[in-house]
């Protein structure tokens, strides 16, 4: 643009006025839309550090020093650490999201490999069957996914949450698409005449290689799994506590009616996306680029 | 070119290899994708009786669903299913178009070169950051930001309060509150604003890298000739958008047929989702969750009716939104092949 400016004069004075006009008004009201972002975020935090009786009579902005009374209440209270333990939210969430994580990059990096790579029959129809696969969603499938799981006894077992990670349609997807841009056949070549087996070269080549696709999909699946309620809302029945997601916890503390310190729900609330937030602030930059990505996809 | 090594290699057969590759996605695939599928349509032809799988009742759930009865349980099962498809279609309707707005205009200011704007890359983080925290805080925090106890007014009617939307009776002390989630269109306008709030970010971003795909010649252009930034809209980034918009709607009204999490968990009363907001997922979900009573066979056949409803939501809209040049520049083709080989016969084939 400055290019083209020296090239054709000076704009006139009125249009670069009205410019500077038009980027004061954007930039208020990207700030209004960052205030309406934030907001809900910031309340929840400062109601945690408040009392009950504070957050019953007003709102305020400005954090109380209730948090270390909340904490005792939300660890300490029988009625509180029964309907919402933190601890063992972090680790079952933590243990299933982290298999499947693991699952989903790995098996789906085999898939779009053994796709690319090798010709056979089949290969094209079964790119086409999980491209198709692609747009069935869950809510569809789940009435006859649960009858079945009953059927196998599989429920209450957190089998039916991490297997289903391997097949990944959408993450295969992109890393095909990643692979037909930057994964030369003749590197497998190459390690085929140095006496690489198939299998070695896929793991001491193709992964190392691939790693910046699958970066991006496992924060992508990790935050997924993460947030999944739905799943183990209807795989974890009759479930006992111990068994119990971190979300799972979340949504007991709107149906129990025991919970009536503001305060202690608050932090339980806080606590519950604490995690996800930290992780954001530390992978913002990736998690934006992949997304960016994901539209460019179509 | 290639070495006798080389060709003795290309002539070895890795097919096998291939099949060994993709042959864990497929099982998994099968058991836990494929075989639910096919098995919800297996129960939506069987009864609905406790261990899932009865007698073979053949159209009857669908005729129940879609047509109801006279018995009156079988008329509930009708009446249920059209108010959740209506509840859906209202909630997605309602978060899909502040959103796209939203999201669209927001696109363009943020790819438009000549704005000066400090910290575009603040702002991105920050509008995505409602998407990555989970749904299921997010109901119970807006439910307590909304909620309002006997003589407390919750969290958001004190901040309007403030504004000076909700009044406060000086004498009793008592608010004149919104009821924000016992009210019909208050607690779909706050389920409304959740989506929009969650998911504006994600279809700000996927825009915006739909309109740096564009070619920027095409906007160096339109400025030399004096086009103000709404004819550039309309006329360069509207037209040369609509494949990713095609993208964002179809994504969009697949995952708006699946609102699950924030209309299950937004009400008051335990145990019991406000009616005005159950969604298709919810009203499938209730049925096979059931613990005292599962409706197997009412649930297969909604699922397989939601099914339907999303593959030809999904055709129409790529239908709408498909490339008409495109279209037209084939048919040109085809036109003009179908002359020269006109022509050719004319002449006896010596074209």
């Amino acid at each position: 643009m400055s290019k083209m400016k020296s090239v054709y004069g000076e704009p006139k004075d009125n249009y670069t006025a009205s410019l500077k006009r038009k980027s004061v008004i954007l930039t208020i009201w990207f700030i209004i839309l960052t205030i309406i972002c934030l907001l809900p975020i910031y309340i929840l935090i400062v109601n945690a550090t408040r009392s009950n009786s504070a957050i019953a009579n007003g709102i305020s902005f400005i954090p109380g020093g209730h948090l270390s009374k909340n904490i005792k209440t939300l660890f300490k209270d029988i009625n509180y650490n029964t309907v919402f333990n933190v601890w063992i939210g972090y680790k079952n969430s933590l243990l299933i999201t982290g298999i499947s994580t693991v699952f989903t990059v790995f098996f789906s990096a085999m898939t779009a490999y053994g796709i690319h790579v090798y010709d056979f029959k089949l290969k094209e129809i079964s790119y086409t069957v999980i491209l198709l696969v692609m747009m069935v969603p869950m809510q569809v499938t789940s009435a006859g996914f649960v009858a079945f799981m009953l059927k196998l006894h599989l429920t209450d077992t957190y089998w039916p949450l991490i297997l289903p990670a391997i097949a990944a349609p959408a993450v295969v997807y992109f890393m095909r698409s990643y692979m037909k841009s930057s994964f030369p056949l003749d590197i497998v070549e190459a390690a085929r005449i140095d006496g690489c087996s198939e299998f070695r070269t896929f793991i001491s080549i193709a992964i190392p290689m691939m790693k910046p696709a699958i970066a991006v999909q496992a924060i992508f699946a990790f935050i997924a799994s993460w947030n999944n309620f739905y799943t183990p809302n209807m795989i974890l029945v009759s479930s006992k506590f111990k068994q119990k997601t971190l979300p799972m916890m979340v949504s007991a503390i709107q149906a129990s009616d025991k919970f009536t310190d503001y305060g202690a729900i608050y932090l339980a609330i806080a606590l519950s996306i604490l995690p996800i937030v930290i992780v954001y602030v530390i992978l913002s930059k990736f998690i934006i680029a992949g997304v960016a990505l994901g539209g460019v996809k179509e | 070119m290639a070495s006798a090594a080389q060709r003795r290699i290309k002539s070895i057969s890795y097919a096998k290899y291939g099949y060994l590759f993709i042959l864990p996605f497929f099982i998994v695939y099968f058991f836990f994708q494929l075989w639910p599928l096919i098995n919800t349509f297996i129960l939506s032809f069987h009864g609905n009786g406790k261990d899932g799988l009865d007698a073979f009742v053949g159209l009857d759930n669908y005729k129940a669903i879609l047509f109801g009865g006279s018995n009156r349980a079988i008329k509930m099962v009708h009446e249920r299913f059209f108010t959740s498809l209506a509840n859906t279609v209202i909630l997605w309707v309602g978060n899909f178009i502040p959103q796209i707005a939203l999201s669209l205009s927001l696109a363009v200011w943020f790819t438009e070169a000549n704005l000066k704007i400090p910290g575009k890359g603040f702002f991105k983080i920050v509008m995505y950051l409602p998407n990555i925290i989970t749904a299921a805080s997010v109901a119970v925090l807006f439910l307590q930001l909304c909620g309002e106890a006997e003589n407390t007014p919750g969290a958001l009617n004190q901040l309007l309060n403030k504004i000076g939307v909700v009044s406060k009776d000086a004498a009793s002390e008592k608010y004149d509150t919104i009821k924000f989630i016992t009210g019909v269109w208050q607690s779909r306008g706050v389920v409304m604003f959740i989506q929009t709030w969650m998911w504006f970010g994600n279809t700000m971003i996927m825009l915006m890298s739909g309109i740096q795909g564009i070619n920027p010649s095409l906007f160096e252009a339109a400025s030399i000739d004096g086009a103000t930034s709404g004819q550039v809209f309309r006329k360069i980034t509207l037209p040369l958008l609509s494949p990713i918009m095609a993208y964002t709607l179809v994504t969009s009204m697949i995952g708006g047929l699946q609102m699950f999490d924030i209309p299950y968990l937004y009400h008051k009363d335990p145990n019991k989702v406000s009616n005005d907001l159950k969604t298709v997922a919810v009203y499938i979900y209730e049925y096979f969750h059931d613990q005292v009573d599962p409706k197997m066979g009412y649930a297969g056949a909604a699922s397989v009716i939601l099914f339907f409803i999303t593959l030809i939501l999904g055709c129409i809209a790529f239908y709408l939104t498909r490339d008409k040049d495109e279209i037209a520049k084939k048919k040109q083709i085809k036109k003009n092949q179908q002359q020269t080989s006109m022509v050719g016969k004319q002449f006896g084939g010596r074209f």
